[in-house]
C-alpha cells in the first residue's frame, strides 16, 4: 500500500505527455513538403523559399484566423457559431461608416468625419460582442442548439448589413482607419489575438470553464461553475473577434461592402477542426487551430502555385473540411475502445 | 432410421458438447495499443447453467465478454460454439450464431415501441409487403407471456423504467431463439423485487438449456443465482469454480490476490451538534416533506429502492434542482440554497450518482477533474490560477486518497471507474466540506477501491464530517451508517439507529 502512495507522490510532478499538436504539425509538414516536390516537378522552382508568396498566404488566412481563434474557445465548450461571417459583414459596415474622412461629400453620417479610429473600433467591438452575447443567452437561457440560435444571428445580421446601407457600399475611410488593415498589420493582430487567447485558455478561470463545460456541462454545474453566465461570455467573445475581424476586412478593402465575410464562419470552424479541435467539446488549443489555419493557407496557395482551377480547390476544401472531421471522429473511437 | 455414419457423427458433437460446454474459449489474447486486455484466457459455459464473471474493473471481462458478442475480435485463440470453432465477425453475426448481448447501458431505441424493438429488421409483412403491426403485436405477447412479462407491445420503450428496458432486451435475445446470453452487470439500476423477477426469469431461461454467461459486481447474486463463476485478475485466467464449493472470502482473495480484512471498517467516533436540518423540503411530484437532521461526524445513511427520489432530495439539498418549498438550516441558521455554488459556500460537497454522466470531466486529465470544484471558490487571482499550489494541492490528494495513474496529465477516460471515483471523491475533499453527500459512493468499482473508499469515509467522519451516504447495497448501509433514514416513493417512511437495524427492517420500511 505504501509502494502506491510513493508512486503517486511521485508520479504526480512527471512532465505531460507529447503534445497533440505534434501529430498536426507533421501534417502541415508533409503536404508543404508535397507541394514542394509538386513545384520542382511541374512549375521548376521552390514552394516554400518564396517569402513573397508565404506572406501573402499567412496575409490571406490570418483575418479568419482571428476569426478561428474565437471559434476555438465556442467549439472546444462544445458548442459551434455560425454567425462570424455575417457579424464580419455587420461590423465591416458600422465601423466603417464611422470611419469616413469630412472631404467625401456623401458620407454616411456627415456630421460624425474625420472621428479618432478609437471610435469606429469601439463601436463595431461592442456591436459584435452583442451580437455574441445574444448567441450565447439564447443558447443559455432558452437552452435551443448552438447550430439554431447562430444560425438566427447569421441570417438577421446578415440582413442588418443589407439594410444599413440598403445595399451601398460605404468607403473613403481616414488613414488612421485604413493602417489597421495596411501590409502586415492583420497578421500582428492575429497574432496578439492568439497569444492572448493561448494564454487565457490555459492558464486563467476562464479557460478551465471553457474546457470544463465542453467536456461535461452537466458536471460542470454540479462543480459550482455558473453553465449559463460563462456560455454567454464564451459566445460574447466570439462575437468580439468577429468584429474585430470585420474591421480588419473593411480597413483592408478600404471599403465596406454588405456581403463581407460570406463563409468565413466555415472556413474558421474548418481551420480549429482540422488543428485537432473537437466537435464533440472539452478538447483543442488555440496553438492547433494556429496550426490548422497555416495548413490551410498553404493548400490554398499551393493550388494557386500549382495553376490548379479555382473550382477545385473549394471542391477540395470540402473534402478536407471532411477529412479532418472524420480523422476527430476515428480518434474519438480509438478512445473509446481503449476505455 | 438414422445411417450408422449419421449417428457417429451425431454421437461425435455430442461428445464434443460434453467436453467442451455450449461455448468454449481457448488461449484468448487482446491486446490494446499500450495494454495487453487478456493474456491467453480461457472459459467454458455449459449448457442450462448461469456462469458468473467476477474480477475487478479491469481485470477483462469486459472485453472477454465483447469477444464473445462479436464486438472484438481476438488477437489470437479459438472460440467454440457446441464444439466447432467460430468467428464472431459482429454483434449481428454473433446474434445469428445464437449468442445475445444485454448491454449495460441498454441499446433499445427510445423512440419506436416495444414490438418494433424486438421485431427490427424481422418484421412480419402482408401483402402488400407492409410492416404487419397487428400480427407482430401478437407475436410480442406470445413470447411474453412466455417469459410471463406483463407489457403492452405498443408502449414506447422511452416510457418504460429501466428494468422494464431489461426485460424487453431479454425478450429480444429469446426471440432470436439465442443459446448464450450475456448480462452485464444486470441488477446494477434495479430495484429488489425487480432483481427477483429478473432472477426468476434467468432460473427459467436456464431451464431451457440456455448458457447465461453473468457479470457482477455482487457477491450475493453470485451465490444466488450462479451455477460456476470464472474469477479473471489483470487480463489472466485464475479459474472456474463451482459456486457451492466456496467461501466469499475465497472469491475475493481470488479477484484482489489479497486478503480483504475488513469490508466496512466503520469506526465509532464522537458525533457533535447538529449541522445541517431539513424541515418539510418538498417538490410537489418528486419528494414531499422531507426532514431530517445530521450531526459532525454522523453517517446517515439514506436506503430506499429505485424510484424513492433519494438522488433528487440530495439534489435539491445542493442547489442542483432546488426545492420548491420546505427549509434548510445550517448551523441553526435558515439559508437558501439555489445554485450548487450557494451550497459549496455553505461548505456543502456533492458526490453524484452517476460518474460519468454528472461527475467526471472524461476528456480532460486528472489534474483538471480534481482541481475543477476548488477554482470556482478560491486559487484564482485576476482571472488567472494558481496553478503551482493547485498542482501540489491535487496531488497530495491523489497520493492520499491512491489513485492509480501514470501521472496527473493522464486523460480521465483512460482510468478505471474505481480510481475515476476517487478522483472525484479527491475534488470534494479539496474544497474541505463541512457536509458531504455521497451518491451511491460505491457503485461499479471493484472490490479493493471500495473497501478503501469506505474507509476513507468513516475517516473524515471521524474528522468530524457529516456524511449523507445513499446506497442501495444494503450491507453497505448497514455497516456504515450511525443511523439509516429510508425512502419510499418520495417520502420518509422511518428512521433507524445502527443497533437495531437490519436488512429486513429496512425493506420492510422501504417496500411498504
Amino acid at each position: 500500500m505504501n509502494t502506491i502512495s510513493q508512486q503517486a507522490a511521485a508520479v504526480a510532478t512527471t512532465k505531460r505527455k507529447l503534445p497533440s499538436e505534434l501529430n498536426i504539425l507533421l501534417v502541415l509538414i508533409g503536404i508543404s513538403l508535397t507541394f514542394e516536390i509538386l513545384g520542382w516537378i511541374l512549375q521548376g522552382q521552390s514552394f516554400l523559399l518564396n517569402p513573397q508568396r508565404l506572406s501573402i498566404m499567412i496575409l490571406q488566412v490570418s483575418v479568419i484566423g482571428i476569426i478561428a481563434i474565437g471559434v476555438t474557445q465556442v467549439i472546444i465548450s462544445g458548442g459551434i457559431d455560425l454567425s462570424s461571417g455575417s457579424i464580419v459583414g455587420a461590423t465591416a459596415m458600422i465601423a466603417m461608416s464611422f470611419a469616413q474622412i469630412g472631404t467625401f461629400e456623401r458620407a454616411l453620417y456627415p456630421g460624425l468625419t474625420d472621428l479618432p479610429v478609437i471610435v469606429p473600433v469601439a463601436i463595431g467591438l461592442i456591436v459584435g460582442l452583442i451580437c455574441g452575447a445574444i448567441n450565447g443567452a439564447l443558447i443559455a437561457y432558452t437552452r435551443i442548439p448552438p447550430f439554431i440560435a447562430t444560425l438566427g444571428m447569421m441570417v438577421t445580421a446578415r440582413g442588418f448589413a443589407k439594410w444599413y446601407t440598403k445595399g451601398q457600399p460605404i468607403s473613403f475611410p481616414t488613414d488612421s482607419f485604413a493602417a489597421l488593415g495596411k501590409g502586415m498589420t492583420p497578421v500582428l493582430i492575429f497574432l496578439v489575438v492568439a497569444v492572448i487567447m493561448h494564454v487565457v485558455l490555459r492558464y486563467t478561470r476562464y479557460g478551465k470553464f471553457t474546457y470544463a463545460i465542453g467536456a461535461n456541462a452537466h458536471a460542470a454545474r454540479v462543480t459550482g461553475i455558473d453553465v449559463e453566465r460563462h456560455t454567454v461570455k464564451i459566445y460574447a467573445v466570439a462575437g468580439l473577434l468577429s468584429a474585430l475581424a470585420g474591421i480588419v476586412v473593411a480597413a483592408r478593402g478600404l471599403t465596406a461592402q454588405a456581403g463581407m465575410g460570406q463563409m468565413y464562419e466555415l472556413d474558421a470552424i474548418a481551420m480549429a477542426v482540422i488543428g485537432g479541435v473537437s466537435l464533440s467539446g472539452g478538447r483543442g488549443s488555440v496553438l492547433g487551430t494556429c496550426i490548422g489555419m497555416v495548413i490551410f493557407g498553404v493548400i490554398i496557395s499551393g493550388f494557386t502555385f500549382l495553376r490548379l482551377d479555382a473550382y477545385y480547390q473549394e471542391m477540395l476544401k470540402g473534402l478536407i473540411i471532411v477529412a479532418a472531421v472524420v480523422a476527430d471522429v476515428y480518434r474519438q473511437k480509438k478512445r473509446v475502445k481503449k476505455a | 432410421m438414422v445411417s450408422p455414419a449419421t449417428a457417429s457423427a451425431i454421437k461425435q458433437v455430442l461428445e464434443k458438447i460434453e467436453i467442451d460446454g455450449l461455448l468454449a474459449l481457448e488461449g484468448i489474447r487482446k491486446e490494446f495499443p499500450g495494454v495487453l486486455a487478456l493474456d491467453n484466457v480461457q472459459l467454458r459455459v455449459r449448457p442450462g447453467s448461469v456462469h458468473a464473471l467476477m474480477g475487478e474493473n479491469g481485470a477483462g471481462k469486459s472485453t472477454l465478454m465483447k469477444i464473445i458478442a462479436g464486438i472484438y475480435q481476438p488477437d489470437a485463440g479459438e472460440i467454440r460454439l457446441r464444439g466447432e470453432p467460430v468467428t464472431l465477425k459482429s454483434p449481428l453475426d454473433a446474434l445469428e450464431q445464437g449468442i445475445a448481448m444485454i448491454h449495460q447501458e441498454l441499446q433499445l431505441m427510445n423512440w419506436m415501441t416495444i414490438a418494433e424493438n424486438i421485431w427490427i429488421r424481422r418484421e412480419p409483412r402482408n401483402r402488400f409487403g407492409l410492416i404487419d403491426h397487428g400480427k407482430m403485436a401478437e407475436m410480442t405477447r406470445e413470447l411474453f407471456s412466455r417469459l410471463n412479462l406483463s407489457l403492452d407491445p405498443g408502449t414506447q420503450v422511452s416510457e418504460l423504467t429501466v428494468a422494464q428496458k431489461q426485460m424487453v432486451e431479454i425478450a429480444r435475445a429469446v426471440s432470436y431463439e439465442s443459446r448464450i446470453l450475456i448480462m452485464d452487470e444486470p441488477t446494477s439500476a434495479l430495484t429488489e423485487r425487480e432483481v427477483e423477477h429478473l432472477f426468476a426469469i434467468i432460473r427459467d431461461l436456464r431451464a431451457r438449456g440456455i448458457g447465461i454467461i453473468y457479470i457482477t459486481h455482487k457477491m450475493n447474486e453470485l451465490f444466488e443465482i450462479a451455477d460456476e463463476f470464472t474469477v479473471f485478475r489483470d487480463g489472466k485466467y485464475i479459474g472456474t469454480h463451482a459456486s457451492k464449493d466456496v467461501t466469499r472470502d475465497d472469491i475475493i482473495r481470488m479477484m484482489v490476490g489479497r486478503e480483504i480484512t475488513n469490508m466496512f471498517p466503520k469506526i465509532d467516533c464522537p458525533i457533535g451538534d447538529v449541522i445541517l436540518e431539513v424541515n418539510k423540503l418538498t417538490i410537489p411530484g418528486v419528494f414531499h416533506d422531507i426532514s431530517f437532521s445530521l450531526r459532525r461526524g454522523e453517517i446517515l445513511g439514506l436506503a430506499g429502492l429505485v424510484g424513492s427520489k433519494r438522488s433528487n432530495v440530495a439534489e435539491a439539498l445542493f442547489g442542483v434542482n432546488p426545492a420548491a418549498s420546505g427549509q434548510i438550516l445550517i448551523d441553526n441558521k435558515a439559508v437558501t440554497i439555489s445554485s450548487p455554488n450557494e451550497a459549496m459556500a455553505h461548505g456543502m460537497a456533492f458526490l453524484t450518482e452517476d460518474r460519468k454522466e454528472t461527475g467526471c470531466f472524461l476528456a480532460l486529465d486528472c489534474l483538471e477533474n480534481i482541481q475543477s470544484a476548488l477554482i470556482t471558490r478560491s486559487h484564482v487571482k485576476a482571472g488567472f490560477v494558481d496553478q503551482k499550489t493547485l498542482t501540489r494541492l491535487a496531488a497530495d490528494m491523489a497520493a492520499k486518497l491512491r489513485v492509480k495513474t501514470p501521472n496527473l496529465h493522464e486523460i480521465v477516460e483512460n482510468l478505471s471507474g474505481g480510481n475515476q471515483q476517487k478522483l472525484l471523491i479527491a475534488r470534494w475533499l479539496l474544497t474541505k466540506p463541512r457536509i458531504l453527500i455521497l451518491d451511491e459512493p460505491t457503485r461499479g468499482i471493484d472490490v479493493g477501491a471500495k473497501s478503501e473508499i469506505h474507509r476513507l469515509i468513516t475517516g473524515l467522519a471521524a474528522e468530524g464530517v457529516a456524511v449523507l451516504m445513499i446506497s442501495s447495497e444494503l450491507p453497505e448501509v448497514l455497516g456504515m451508517s450511525d443511523r439509516i433514514m429510508v425512502m419510499h416513493e418520495g417520502r420518509v417512511s422511518g428512521f433507524l439507529d445502527r443497533a437495531d437495524a437490519d436488512q429486513v427492517k429496512i425493506m420492510d420500511l422501504a417496500a411498504r
